[in-house]
């Protein structure tokens, strides 16, 4: 178990990571990637229960990666738990890989289902989680949605329906940048006000700063403990964050940084 | 080529709900298996889930009415090693799911069993939204899909349980309308088997769902005029029974496909796709030509958009007019 300080030092050299394989690929989403990461580090070093050696174990916790573009920060906390190799990481989006664009369980291990058509991964959940209840199962099931993707219907159709079955072994998180492809979430299309349509939909609602460590494994604590209905985490985040000049900028959705960029990343982020 | 006897009276056949099959096939696919699961939407009755439901009630979930979600619980079941069935009117269930089936469940290859009901234009009255036209093209169009239109009560009775015993996806296509009973309870029944339920020499006709009747009465009609008309049944259309529709291409040297469905991309183009390739012959196809449905009752809708048993005595008389001609 890493404490609070080890768990920063992980997320910068996850950031580093992501960078790192961003630039090799020439493609690919750095901003939400950035935004997640902290959370998703957080997940994988010290809330989940899982077995890199064992990806398959049965009573794993789940992760569903619903905003599947930002598969660069997945990979690379996947790699350094050790479900692979990390020399595969400079394959990312080149053919052959087993890693793909946007992930894909059959070539990833670790990778428990493809996604990257948003919107479709809360469902997901909801069934593992569903499944878990008809079986007395005691794992958990967790998934990460962006901010913008749930401007997708599906998503309240998932949310009505775990919310309907009290599925408190569920828990999702809302990587909530307030950035989009277009701009600002508000403004392409208002998602607002936010906690209210989660409360409304009968889930207990948690909002923390997304880059705190200590506030993050609060609201998973906090989300275990609570019955009868299922946890969103509101992650207040930075798109971009950990890099000055992506943060905050919907220019950095879907673009890989030149050579030029990533030095000056990577010297941002190892002073 | 798999050949079955039939010894029905087609002038005086059983009508049968091939709903009801499905939903006696689920239940009995349920106690084989503790695995099983079915998923509701709002129309459980009417789809026939209501019995296995009644069974089952620890394993039946109602999920109202939104089916890209439905897709999406079937697929996060599907990852614990449930086998969940999720059905629903085929228009929805494959049109607005359509992505949900491509990207989660067919990408990730997962054990989701899809059950599209009132199929085709016989649903009648409720019209065009209702009267689901296109599903065999966009369910077959996609990789590791399995699509199977039964023909009758007992062959979708039968494709229930199968789909449940084999693994992977599939979409199970069946109608609304009580329809004549062709096959009985002990036909071999076999996903990606296509039969010969009449023998015959001059041209094959090759059908699905309650086209197969058709195409028997049809049959029955041309051989009164000295015209020999091979019938198959075809169910699967995913994964294709090449050999079976080769051999009756070889044998006959014609053929006549008939489906209730769009012409584009539904059975008969599956059909096609082997033949133009493998062994062209003259063909004509009997289905719904590049329009929507309306309402009106089963049967004069059926006769109306060309789907019964003279749009198939016509047809094959065209295309044996053309083996003729290719033949001179």
């Amino acid at each position: 178990m890493l404490n609070l300080e080890q768990l920063q030092e992980k997320a910068k050299q996850l950031r580093i990571s992501i960078l790192n394989m961003l630039h090799e690929a020439g493609s690919g989403h750095p901003g939400g990637s950035l935004s997640a990461i902290d959370v998703l580090t957080v997940l994988y070093y010290d809330v989940m229960n899982h077995d890199p050696k064992n990806p398959q174990w049965e009573e794993r916790d789940r992760f569903i990666l619903s905003k599947g573009h930002i598969a660069p920060a997945l990979y690379s906390v996947l790699a350094d738990c050790g479900y692979f190799d990390s020399s595969e990481l400079k394959t990312l989006r080149k053919y052959g890989s087993i890693l793909q664009g946007h992930p894909c369980m059959q070539k990833t291990p670790g990778v428990e289902v493809s996604s990257g058509s948003l919107g479709q991964g809360l469902s997901i959940a909801t069934g593992l989680a569903l499944g878990a209840k008809i079986d007395n199962r005691s794992f958990r099931v967790y998934c990460m949605m962006g901010d913008g993707e749930t401007q997708e219907g599906q998503i309240w159709e998932a949310a009505m329906a775990a919310g309907h079955y009290k599925l408190d072994n569920l828990c999702a998180i809302v990587d909530f940048n307030g950035l989009q492809i277009d701009g600002k979430v508000e403004n392409v299309m208002n998602i607002n006000p936010y906690k209210e349509k989660w409360l409304a939909f009968n889930w207990n609602v948690v909002e923390i700063d997304g880059h705190n460590m200590a506030d993050i494994r609060e609201a998973f604590y906090r989300a275990k403990e609570f019955k009868t209905k299922p946890t969103v985490i509101i992650a207040r985040t930075i798109k971009g964050k950990g890099v000055s000049f992506m943060e905050n900028d919907a220019q950095w959705h879907g673009k890989a940084p030149n050579d030029e960029e990533l030095r000056l990343a990577l010297s941002e982020l190892d002073a | 080529m798999l050949k079955i006897e039939t010894n029905i009276n087609l002038y005086n056949v059983k009508y049968e709900l091939t709903r009801q099959g499905y939903g006696e096939g689920i239940l009995e696919a349920g106690y084989r298996n503790r695995n099983v699961i079915a998923l509701g939407a709002d129309i459980t009755s009417s789809v026939k889930v209501d019995m296995f439901r009644d069974a089952f009630p620890d394993r039946f979930f109602n999920l109202g009415i939104a089916e890209q979600n439905q897709i999406g619980i079937a697929a996060g079941l599907s990852l614990l090693g449930k086998i969940p069935f999720v059905t629903n009117y085929g228009v929805f269930l494959a049109g607005r799911a359509w992505d949900q089936i491509r990207t989660t469940v067919c990408y990730g290859n997962l054990n989701v069993k899809l059950g599209g009901a009132h199929g085709g234009i016989s649903v009648g009255p409720d019209g065009a939204t209702h009267q689901a036209l296109e599903e065999i093209s966009i369910m077959r169009c996609l990789p590791n899909m399995k699509v199977v239109v039964p023909a009758d009560y007992y062959e979708t009775k039968k494709a229930a349980i199968a789909a449940a015993e084999i693994y992977g996806p599939i979409y199970i296509r069946f109608g609304r309308e009580k329809v004549p009973v062709v096959t009985d309870e002990y036909t071999p029944f076999e996903i990606g088997k296509a039969y010969c339920l009449r023998d015959g020499s001059d041209l094959a006709i090759i059908a699905c769902g309650v086209m197969v009747y058709e195409s028997l009465l049809a049959a029955e009609k041309l051989a009164k005029e000295g015209i020999s008309a091979m019938v198959i049944n075809n169910h699967t259309i995913k994964p294709l029974d090449k050999d079976t529709i080769l051999e009756a291409a070889q044998k006959t040297g014609a053929v006549v496909t008939a489906e209730e469905h769009q012409l584009a991309g539904g059975m008969g183009s599956a059909v096609l796709e082997v033949l133009c390739q493998e062994y062209p012959v003259p063909v004509r196809m009997v289905g719904v030509n590049d329009r929507f449905g309306e309402s009106g009752d089963a049967d004069t809708l059926m006769k109306a958009f060309g789907l019964n048993s003279d749009s198939i005595v016509k047809a094959a008389k065209d295309v044996l007019s053309i083996k003729k001609r290719a033949n001179n």
